[in-house]
């Protein structure tokens, strides 16, 4: 009998693990990822979904199981087994939980490193600021370190001014202001980001990127767009009544589709 | 030293009203606060419901089209105000926390009574007060977390009415939470250990904890921001040089505990409820309190997961993802438990039982997609989505609402002496889980593919899936019906219960239902197994005290 139950819960549980994965990699709920960070994200996503599958799946079947197993039968009457613990079995799932939130935790932060997100993003270590005692929060880069300093000739800085209930971009090469944000493919952006009036939060869902837009405190945010195309910038800051009608586009060009764009629109020779 | 008192045979003077009078008097009486409580706070629930209905039926379209989008931002602020500060923190904690506790811990009330009817009575005041703001001048708008400096610039009368509203209602959760402490450190009957109390009693200490500690920040910050809005001082507001950051680690230095002040009472009931309904004693008790604490430890310390894509330094991004996620491994321990719980007894198929199980199954969802939002890169993207309105309603709805309805299904015998019509309890629980997972389980799709939280107007491309959610949000509102029938129903002709219709042993159930005004007719039982259920003699010992 125990051999038994012990074959029976070996066999779920393998099910288990097949079906959570199966589930995982055939459901697929996230829109096109168009930027470096997406994929990697993705993965994350993916590691997070088989996990949330398998636990799922397997508390549900466990107390539908016992209520159809258990269940009182008609003229039944007395108690169930006097089982008041079981100090092996409390250690067990006491070590599984926090073994796999370890694990998730581990994996996180490093897939927060490769986006970039532990990377120094305070911009006063560069001359040019000064000696204004600036902090600039937030934000997740896109690649390893050496690429994504932001004063790195590189990137491409932008400066993004959110009021309500519009986004503003601004190019310093070129002193182009636009309601569109328009980026070249597979260059890293640097976004400094800041609010005229309430707390706003810049959002592209294929970018899978979201930072707070906030007044007095500019933050940034780097990424690098994969994919050329077009795509929604979302806020995601209740900022007031036009709150859900705030959102703009962001147009993945070609490099050079971006330059064209660049001459036609700069207000100074580049 | 002895010290005699001279027996007073003449009838006590009435103080107080009887009858149905009593439920609108100041009553000192411990069930009846705690029934004012339940009623009061269900009354609420309607009202937050209906505003939840209006949103459902804005978004029904992807056009601001059925309400102005003013008005959609004060619906939205004040259903998440009501059912957060007015039915669920009440009921969980006032409600079944005060008639419940004394029972529990042996008492014939609370330790300070009068105090306890005033932490009542400031709740119908504050509640109507919010609610009638939205006809002078009209309601807040900037959503219940109040960001500055939105709710600074928001029309000023409906917020000033709000923050002092929250500030009374804070004051009632505060009241209500030493009384529990001191109740149940102080007035425990002699001979009881705190180890042999039911778990509710452990759950409510480790509330009333959080609440003591952390309440009276949001109420110090809600005051800095009325002076803000009232007295044009700059501690959030930006343009003079305040900042909007620190108002949100004091708000949520509150307000993320707040959502361990609605669910631990819950993790309480079903501790209750579990072992009186699957013939079984609690699984690994001491694991259970030792959890408790746990939880009430680790939720003091991860509030800023609310701000990971706010201004925080990625090295605070991190701390707070791993506290976050560690919250997982206590709160794992007691599913298991009642899992475990339910294992090998005899299950009665009954309301109570599955609006438990249902709780189980939602809040275990909510859980993972929890544990999944504590990781900082995942939170980057579906932050302030309605992936995370998803989440926290699988776990304020699906799980303390769930364990609300549960209680009442479970308590109703004891409050009325009447039993509830139990296979309208079921229609109940079927309509009420199917429309909950088919009104929230599609919003997590919604919010990983792109759309925000809290907005009036959405992308075309979201249509179906929020068409589909408010046809949920319709069932759970319908659900209502049978359940409401059900009470007023079986209030005037349910079978008659008897003292102890569930043959439970926890000491509320050991004496007459409804109770009598000093609990016990005698001397209060002293209950050391309050989960001796398979005990060979269980069945006889209760005899014995009947």
């Amino acid at each position: 009998m125990p051999k038994l139950s012990a074959i029976l819960t070996l066999t779920s549980s393998l099910i288990l693990g097949v079906g959570g994965v199966w589930i995982a990699y055939n459901v697929d709920m996230l829109p096109v990822s168009a930027s470096m960070n997406a994929p990697v994200y993705d993965e994350l996503y993916r590691v997070l979904f088989i996990i949330g599958c398998i636990l799922f799946i397997g508390m549900t079947s466990l107390v539908v199981y016992s209520l159809v197993q258990f269940r009182r039968k008609p003229g039944e009457t007395g108690d169930g087994i006097n089982l008041e613990g079981n100090i092996s079995l409390e250690i067990f799932w006491t070590a599984v939980p926090a073994i796999v939130v370890l694990f998730v935790g581990l994996y996180s932060y490093d897939i927060y490193d490769r986006m970039g997100g532990m990377q120094p993003l305070m911009h006063d270590h560069n001359g040019q600021m000064g000696n204004q005692e600036e902090r600039v929060w937030g934000g997740i880069g896109s690649g390893p370190i050496e690429t994504s300093s932001s004063n790195n000739s590189s990137s491409l800085p932008i400066e993004l001014t959110a009021m309500q209930f519009a986004f503003i971009f601004h190019y310093p090469k070129g002193n182009i202001i636009s309601g569109e944000l328009h980026v070249p493919v597979g260059k890293e952006v640097s976004l400094k980001m800041e609010s005229k009036d309430v707390i706003h939060a810049f959002w592209v869902p294929q970018f899978r990127l979201k930072q707070d837009v906030i007044p007095g405190q500019p933050t940034i945010l780097n990424f690098t767009p994969t994919k050329a195309g077009n795509f929604p910038i979302v806020c995601a800051e209740l900022c007031g009544p036009y709150h859900g009608g705030m959102r703009s586009n962001v147009i993945v060009d070609e490099q050079e589709d971006f330059d064209n764009w660049l001459r036609e629109n700069s207000k100074e020779t580049i | 030293m002895t010290i005699s008192l001279k027996p007073n045979n003449s009838p006590p003077e009435k103080l107080q009203p009887s009858g149905w009078l009593k439920y609108l008097s100041f009553s000192l009486d411990h069930k009846v606060i705690g029934l004012q409580y339940l009623v009061c706070g269900f009354l609420f629930y309607l009202i937050g419901g209906s505003l939840a209905g209006a949103i459902r039926v804005e978004l029904v379209s992807p056009l601001s089209d059925f309400m102005p989008r003013e008005v959609y931002n004060q619906v939205l602020t004040l259903h998440g105000t009501i059912m957060i500060f007015l039915w669920i923190v009440p009921v969980v904690n006032g409600a079944f926390g005060n008639y419940l506790i004394p029972f529990y811990v042996g008492a014939r009330d609370m330790a300070f009574p009068r105090l306890n009817a005033v932490a009542f009575w400031l709740i119908p005041p504050s509640g109507l007060m919010l609610i009638t703001s939205y006809f002078i001048n009209g309601a807040a708008q900037s959503g219940w977390t109040a960001y500055p400096p939105l709710s600074i610039t928001t029309p000023a009368a409906g917020q000033i009415i709000w923050i002092l509203s929250v500030l009374l209602l804070g004051g009632s959760s505060i009241f209500g939470g030493i009384n529990f402490i001191a109740t149940i450190l102080k007035l425990r009957r002699p001979g009881l250990k705190l180890m042999q109390l039911p778990m509710y009693c452990w759950a409510m200490l480790g509330t009333s904890i959080l609440v003591v500690l952390s309440t009276p920040v949001l109420a110090g910050t809600l005051i800095l921001l009325s002076f803000d809005i009232v007295a044009h001082t700059g501690f959030f507001n930006p343009s003079l040089g305040g900042n909007v950051i620190v108002y949100q680690h004091l708000f949520w230095f509150y307000s993320h505990p707040a959502v361990y002040i609605m669910v631990l009472p819950a993790f309480g009931l079903v501790s209750e409820i579990l072992p009186i309904h699957s013939r079984k004693p609690l699984f690994g008790y001491t694991t259970m309190v030792f959890s408790i604490m746990g939880i009430v430890v680790l939720g003091l310390i991860v509030w800023a997961h609310h701000m990971f894509t706010s201004g925080t330094p990625p090295w605070m991004r991190l701390f707070f993802t791993i506290a976050t996620a560690f919250i997982a491994v206590p709160t794992g321990i007691k599913f298991f438990n009642w899992v475990a719980t339910l294992w090998g007894g005899k299950i009665s198929l009954n309301a109570a039982m599955l609006f438990s199980c249902g709780f189980i199954i939602n809040f275990v969802l909510g859980g993972i997609t929890g544990v999944a939002l504590a990781q900082v890169p995942f939170d980057v993207h579906v932050h302030d989505t309605y992936f995370v309105v998803a989440h926290f309603h699988y776990i304020v709805y699906g799980g303390s609402v769930f364990v609300i309805f549960s209680s009442i299904y479970h308590w109703f015998p004891k409050f009325t002496g009447r039993m509830l019509n139990e296979n309208l309890g079921r229609f109940h629980f079927i309509i009420t889980f199917i429309g909950f997972n088919l009104c929230f389980a599609p919003q997590h799709w919604l919010g990983l593919n792109g759309m925000p939280r809290r907005v009036a107007e959405y992308d075309p491309q979201f249509q179906l899936i929020n068409q589909i959610s408010s046809v949920g949000a319709l069932l759970m509102a319908l659900s209502t019906l049978p359940f409401l029938w059900n009470i007023f129903q079986s209030i005037l002709y349910g079978d008659e219960a008897g003292d102890n219709p569930w043959k439970a042993l926890t000491p509320e159930w050991l004496t007459s239902s409804p109770p009598p005004v000093e609990n016990w007719e005698g001397e209060a039982p002293l209950v050391l197994e309050p989960y001796g259920y398979g005990q060979r003699d269980s069945n006889e010992t209760q005899e014995q005290k009947k």
